[in-house]
């Protein structure tokens, strides 16, 4: 069993901790991705048909509801309330914006420990920073093929 | 009466549904593929970002509303939807459409985040 060459040992390693893994449970863990997801966007349904009503519309209609729900994530990722809610949904808690300020918010807070600079403001961008950077790229790109076509 | 009732029930069945879907999807790749949440994010987001440019997540969000614009891939939708209605007006807005349209989500998760820290300490994770 007990190989020579180091590529023997990380398989067999490897081999070793494939055994003694759970299982993933795919179809509870879908189940309740789809519900929870599903549940955040009928959240933010709500906000919508909230906000329309008090006047507002077109694109300051959806920034506002996505700065709402954005203030939620922050809000629940602060009180930890929404880290027990990603163990149980996965990426149903990932996917909606409120992960994307969950992503924000928690090493934000965590790193504060180690100064404002670089603990706080720096490690803030950790994942939103891979966001901003290829969403602006992207952006971009799009906007100049649709100059130049 | 009775028919706006059942538009908003409506309403809330197709995003629920439409939400769902794009966080089923993810879910299962995360299940074959091991990827990370920040992966799954930047994947989503230029996902949404390259289906607004060809012209197929537009009628996706007539039809589900907030059930596709929540999703990360909404973000990208707003990215893409602002570099093309500013590839109309010229080069300049062209180039920096994207992040004026997207600049409210940024500025709204720095600023909570920043509030949030001085508000919270950082705890350890119970279960």
């Amino acid at each position: 069993m007990t190989g020579k060459t180091k590529e023997n040992y990380n398989s067999n390693y490897l081999n070793y901790v494939k055994t003694q893994i759970p299982p993933t449970r795919h179809f509870k863990n879908c189940l309740s991705a789809f519900g929870v997801g599903g549940l955040i966007c009928c959240i933010g349904q709500f906000i919508r048909f909230m906000l329309e009503y008090i006047g507002l519309s077109g694109d300051e209609l959806a920034g506002t509801t996505s700065v709402v729900l954005i203030f939620l994530g922050c809000l629940l990722t602060g009180l930890g309330v929404y880290d027990r809610i990603g163990r149980y949904a996965g990426a149903g808690s990932i996917v909606p914006i409120t992960g994307f300020a969950n992503s924000v918010t928690s090493p934000a807070i965590e790193f504060k420990t180690e100064g404002w600079i670089y603990g706080m403001a720096a490690k803030m961008f950790t994942v939103a920073g891979a966001i901003v950077v290829f969403g602006v790229i992207s952006g971009v790109i799009v906007g100049l093929i649709y100059y130049f076509i | 009466m009775g028919q706006e009732i059942l538009m908003i029930a409506l309403a809330y069945l197709k995003a629920f549904a439409v939400g769902g879907s794009i966080c089923l999807i993810a879910q299962i790749i995360i299940n074959f593929t091991d990827l990370t949440a920040g992966k799954i994010l930047v994947y989503f987001m230029l996902a949404g970002v390259a289906l607004t440019a060809i012209g197929v997540y537009q009628p996706l969000v007539d039809f589900a509303g907030a059930g596709a614009t929540v999703p990360i891939s909404g973000f990208g939708y707003l990215l893409a939807n602002g570099a093309m209605k500013g590839a109309e007006k010229g080069f300049f807005y062209a180039v920096t459409g994207s992040l004026s349209a997207a600049s409210a989500g940024v500025t709204a998760a720095v600023v909570f985040a920043f509030i949030m820290s001085l508000i919270f300490k950082s705890r350890t994770k119970r279960n």
